[in-house]
């Protein structure tokens, strides 16, 4: 069933891959938008870049989340889905999954924008990937099970934000501090603990997110 | 033919304040034909949503192959098609990715899905996106969907809706076809005359209650006379 779903949702987002363009193009706005806010301090770009390329990749998100909805509310397709029957954990599963690709893939591709408006280049990329994996499955968990809430509400584009990000703050700030270390250096080795928090809470919203989720389209 | 496949029983649904269905009963025997008639806002599509567990009644029973409608969804959901106003089509897939969509869901072959495009006069429009779809290809394309499905009960509201003529023989020809194989078929629709050909049985509802039911073959004589 998982399978089914999966290659659903991956078919769905391969027909609709234009639109991930404009959210590229609008995490990369977002980043120069910062830039801009710190003016020319080189430093001062450098040391926040770890921060600037996840406030980046979470603003995009939003949009990308709640579009990965649109296609299962426009004809009430998920309904459809689930009356056939089919599971919902693996409805959920196949969402999250497919939605931590786009945000993964995402994340890369912001990341030689950061390096040419922040100067922040870095030898650590296996790590710098690694953390985006990480992070980025941290948002998709908890706003796939968000977008699908609010998925049929009018202020949808309003709620999901306020929802998700008080949620996600750990996730985040292990990122942000992840990213920071591979990005300006790790003398005291203090990334794996913030990889390893990161990893755990990825653990906690993957196993209660695909639990509620049922309740949450069902009811 | 006497085995009862639907049973509802003092069946009520609000939303907000008001009640769409308020206090419905009535029983179907298997491999029935009914038909279901009313007005606009009568309470057709949500008694056939909630037949079709797609919402939850908030009093009264509704048992379907004796399966609970409530605490067994799972069972009467793996017996029941439901042609819904809302097509549950994806726009963005073409018409033959929609039917893979459902037969991998189903775990069935996708060697079926062709048949089934073939049956409602689809196959060469497989590869062509849902979203250039007319609102009467669409129709098709949901019936399809529930021909895939091969259900036992089949819950079809509004089916001539959209259809051009021969859309209107081909719903005919598929309601045939499943009463032949023995599915129980409730069918809400406005076009008395053409599915009193085909039911056994009709019921009419009026402002969510069951106002009349009967033989299909005197649903026209009742209408006549209201």
């Amino acid at each position: 069933m998982l399978g089914a779903a999966l290659r659903k949702e991956l078919l769905l987002q391969w027909r609709t891959r234009g639109k991930l363009m404009a959210v590229f193009v609008f995490g990369a706005a977002a980043l120069l938008l910062f830039s801009f806010a710190i003016g020319p301090n080189a430093v001062a770009l450098r040391t926040f870049s770890g921060g600037f390329l996840w406030l980046g990749l979470l603003l995009s998100s939003t949009l990308t989340l709640a579009e990965s909805f649109h296609a299962e509310m426009e004809n009430r397709a998920l309904e459809g889905l689930l009356l056939l029957p089919s599971d919902p954990r693996a409805l959920y599963y196949a969402k999250a999954i497919a939605n931590w690709l786009q945000l993964a893939l995402l994340g890369i591709a912001l990341v030689p924008v950061m390096v040419v408006l922040y100067d922040a280049g870095t030898t650590r990329l296996l790590m710098l990937l690694l953390v985006i994996l990480l992070g980025s499955a941290g948002l998709s968990a908890p706003g796939t099970l968000y977008a699908a809430m609010t998925a049929q509400l009018e202020a949808k584009q309003t709620l999901l934000p306020l929802l998700l990000f008080p949620l996600i703050v750990p996730a985040l700030l292990a990122s942000v501090k992840a990213t920071s270390y591979a990005i300006l250096g790790d003398p005291m080795g203090q990334a794996r603990s913030w990889i390893v928090l990161l990893a755990a809470f990825d653990l906690i919203y993957w196993s209660l997110c695909g639990l509620l989720y049922g309740r949450v389209i069902e009811d | 033919m006497d085995e009862v496949a639907v049973e509802v029983e003092h069946l009520a649904r609000r939303y907000g304040r008001r009640w769409a269905l308020a206090d419905v009963t009535f029983h179907v025997p298997a491999g029935t034909v009914m038909m279901v008639a009313g007005r606009n806002g009568a309470g057709k599509s949500t008694l056939f949503r909630v037949l079709a567990t797609a919402i939850r009644p908030d009093r009264g029973t509704v048992r379907i192959g004796g399966f609970d409608g409530v605490t067994q969804r799972e069972d009467v959901r793996k017996r029941t098609a439901l042609l819904a106003h809302h097509n549950y089509l994806y726009e963005a897939l073409t018409a033959g990715e929609n039917l893979q969509v459902v037969a991998d869901h189903l775990g069935l072959s996708r060697d079926r899905v062709l048949p089934a495009l073939e049956q409602v006069a689809l196959a060469e429009r497989r590869d062509d996106p849902m979203s250039t779809f007319s609102a009467g290809m669409r129709k098709r394309l949901s019936l399809a969907r529930l021909l895939l499905q091969a259900p036992r009960f089949a819950l079809l509201d509004e089916p001539y809706g959209a259809l051009d003529p021969p859309g209107f023989d081909l719903v005919d020809g598929v309601v045939r076809e499943l009463k032949r194989i023995g599915t129980t078929i409730l069918m809400a629709t406005h076009q008395w005359e053409r599915s009193a050909r085909l039911a056994d049985v009709a019921l009419v509802l009026e402002q969510g209650r069951v106002s009349w039911q009967g033989p299909a073959s005197e649903v026209m004589a009742h209408e006549v006379r209201s």
